[in-house]
């Protein structure tokens, strides 16, 4: 429109370019600009996988293709252990999380508690606070006040502890857009608090439920610093020995998790992606 | 008839008072975050006033000494003191090897003065620490602001299906463990990494550079680990520009850089402060990268913390540490909590 407007009126030349260029010029340089961070955030990720499949220990020159490291890394059995922890402790978490993140969400919009806005303020601070004190704090609390030993248990508390105010805060989000009627018609048809909540919300929440879980499993599969100070010699993550490795220095091995890593990243945002489109 | 639930006057769905099946089924979460959250802080901030015994364990009690310790309390109430002195030894010492009998010129003076200002802060063993770690994190904050501003902008101003891709191409790094994207780094920058072995078979430099474990590495690091941090709040915010205040901008007569600085940005100013609190808060005290990267050569406050509740055994300080720190996080929060909630 505004293209028209400027070939009809009598406009100086250079304002006329000005108003046409000005955000076309702009629109190019940002553009540029986004493909050189993209290949900041990107080409340290690809060379990290190339370099995996490389015959070569120390990996500065290519030596050909192998998928030796690959080999070594599915025979590691401190890895595997790592691995299978990690699974262990991200699915308990996630399986927590939601379930208190969802049940919270609801109730708290639901009914008016007393000191509302504190529980608020409260589910918020796990979600920002520096996880070294969090991590601290809690190794405190299991060992010198409750003397639960270090273990899977703590690791999952720990974990659940900022992983459910995210699942809460997405559930909370979608209940905005609730139709405030939707969980009286369904006791007006004569189903109970808990069925209503079960058979109606419960599947209206969905969508973000599941976006809840999947953003818990990969924070408590990844997380490194509240693990640190939460587990036992038993309870070894995944983040922990990818910490150890990447502390001695180069590792082909260590590419190739790497790249599996990457691989399942993809996965799930393709996944989570597909969820999104369907709702 | 009977049968049939009359509708009768149902109060506000707001204002409903939980009965006690609602307290049943809120008491694991209130009960969680008690136990979890509430009585862990304080906890520390208790400890953060008790003492240690020989043996590592905690007293409690009530003493200033942890706090006046790690505030180099003492250093601070000489500094009057102090500084005008290492200025003056500074300066003494420069025109001892330049000039030697001669009064200081302006340039040595000046440089005096900048060696007394490092000589002072280098004596505050535990306070250089934390400026040292806000420095670290106020830079990585700056740098991902002006580094991730125009890719978030671009993605904003993207057609539809474009924008989805970039936004999942900017979601992938987000969600991949930022151990490997530390190790990626690693791979890169160490001394038998790529980037020298590059550099070397081009005989661009003769011998490795030693790129690891210095204050770039670190920032660097933090940087490329928080930087989807940024972009993701700002394209928020772009993505609900007006588009008619933009162009009304351009038609007024305002320039790229104008239209940019007097309308865009005002206009995304939330996005952008949520993203600054989103790297600047967990920057401070993300140990686990600044000490891959920096090897304990950049020491942070996180790694000093940590520290103390495992190796050090004074969990007393550490506490004393975990709370200032505390602090300064609510303090930041406090501080940005107007612009966010625009």
């Amino acid at each position: 429109m505004s293209a028209v407007a400027a070939s009809l009126l009598p406009k100086p030349f250079l304002a006329y370019v000005r108003k046409i260029r000005g955000p076309r010029i702009q629109q190019w340089a940002f553009g540029i600009w986004t493909v050189a961070v993209f290949a900041f955030l990107y080409i340290p990720i690809l060379l990290l996988i190339v370099f995996s499949f490389n015959d070569s220990r120390l990996g500065l020159a290519w030596e050909g293709f192998t998928t030796r490291w690959y080999e070594q890394l599915f025979r590691n059995k401190v890895l595997i252990g790592a691995f299978k922890n990690s699974m262990i402790i991200a699915t308990v978490t996630t399986v927590l999380s939601t379930a208190l993140g969802t049940i919270g969400a609801w109730l708290l919009y639901r009914y008016r508690f007393p000191f509302q806005r504190a529980i608020g303020l409260l589910i918020f601070v796990p979600m920002v606070i520096p996880e070294v004190l969090m991590g601290v704090s809690l190794m405190v609390l299991f060992s010198n006040l409750l003397n639960i030993p270090l273990g899977y248990a703590t690791v999952i508390i720990g974990h659940t502890t900022f992983c459910f105010p995210f699942v809460l805060v997405g559930v909370q989000a979608r209940l905005q857009g609730i139709d405030p009627f939707l969980e009286e018609a369904a006791m007006d048809l004569g189903a109970t608090p808990i069925q209503a909540f079960w058979k109606v919300i419960v599947p209206y929440l969905m969508p973000a439920i599941i976006a809840g879980a999947l953003m818990s499993f990969t924070l408590s599969f990844d997380e490194y610093i509240v693990t640190v100070f939460t587990s036992g010699a038993g309870s070894q993550t995944l983040p922990l020995q990818v910490y150890g490795m990447a502390r001695k220095g180069l590792d082909p091995q260590l590419n190739a998790l790497s790249a599996l890593f990457v691989l399942g990243t993809i996965i799930l945002v393709l996944f989570s992606e597909l969820i999104k489109k369907r709702t | 008839m009977a049968a049939v639930p009359t509708a009768a006057p149902v109060s506000s769905h707001h204002t409903r008072r939980p009965g006690w099946g609602a307290w049943l089924f809120m008491s694991p979460l209130l009960l969680w975050l008690l136990l979890f959250v509430i009585v862990p802080t304080v906890m520390i901030v208790v400890y953060s006033f008790g003492t240690k015994t020989a043996l590592g364990e905690i007293r409690l009690g009530f003493t200033w000494e942890n706090y006046r310790k790690a505030l180099d309390w003492d250093k601070l109430q000489r500094l009057p003191r102090d500084f005008p002195d290492n200025v003056r030894a500074a300066t003494a010492e420069i025109v001892e090897e330049e000039s030697p009998g001669s009064p200081a010129t302006w340039w040595e003076s000046t440089r005096g003065l900048l060696g007394g200002i490092a000589k002072t802060f280098n004596s505050f063993l535990w306070l250089k620490i934390f400026l040292l770690s806000i420095w670290y994190a106020f830079l990585t904050t700056v740098i991902c602001m002006v580094v991730g501003y125009p890719v978030a902008y671009f993605i904003g101003r993207a057609p539809p299906g474009a924008r989805n891709l970039l936004l999942t191409l900017v979601m992938i790094p987000f969600w991949t463990s930022f151990l490997i994207r530390t190790y990626a780094w690693i791979s890169l920058l160490s001394r038998d990494g790529l980037l020298n072995g590059l550099l070397m078979s081009l005989r661009i430099i003769p011998e490795p550079l030693t790129l690891m474990y210095t204050p770039f590495a670190v920032v660097l690091g933090l940087v490329y680990n928080f930087l989807p941090f940024m972009i993701l709040p700002i394209y928020t915010s772009v993505e609900r520009l007006d588009n008619a205040m933009v162009e009304a901008a351009y038609d007024l007569g305002a320039g790229p850089v104008r239209a940019f600085s007097q309308v865009i940005i005002p206009l995304t100013r939330p996005g952008i402060v949520a993203g600054a609190l989103l790297v600047f808060v967990p920057s401070i005290a993300m140990f686990a990268i600044t000490t891959l990267m920096g090897g304990g050569k950049v020491p942070t406050i996180g790694e000093v913390i940590q520290k103390q509740f495992t190796t050090a055994r004074n969990p007393p300080f550490g506490s004393a540490l975990g709370t200032i720190l505390l602090l300064i996080f609510i303090i930041s929060l406090w501080l940005t909590r107007r612009h966010r909630e625009e």
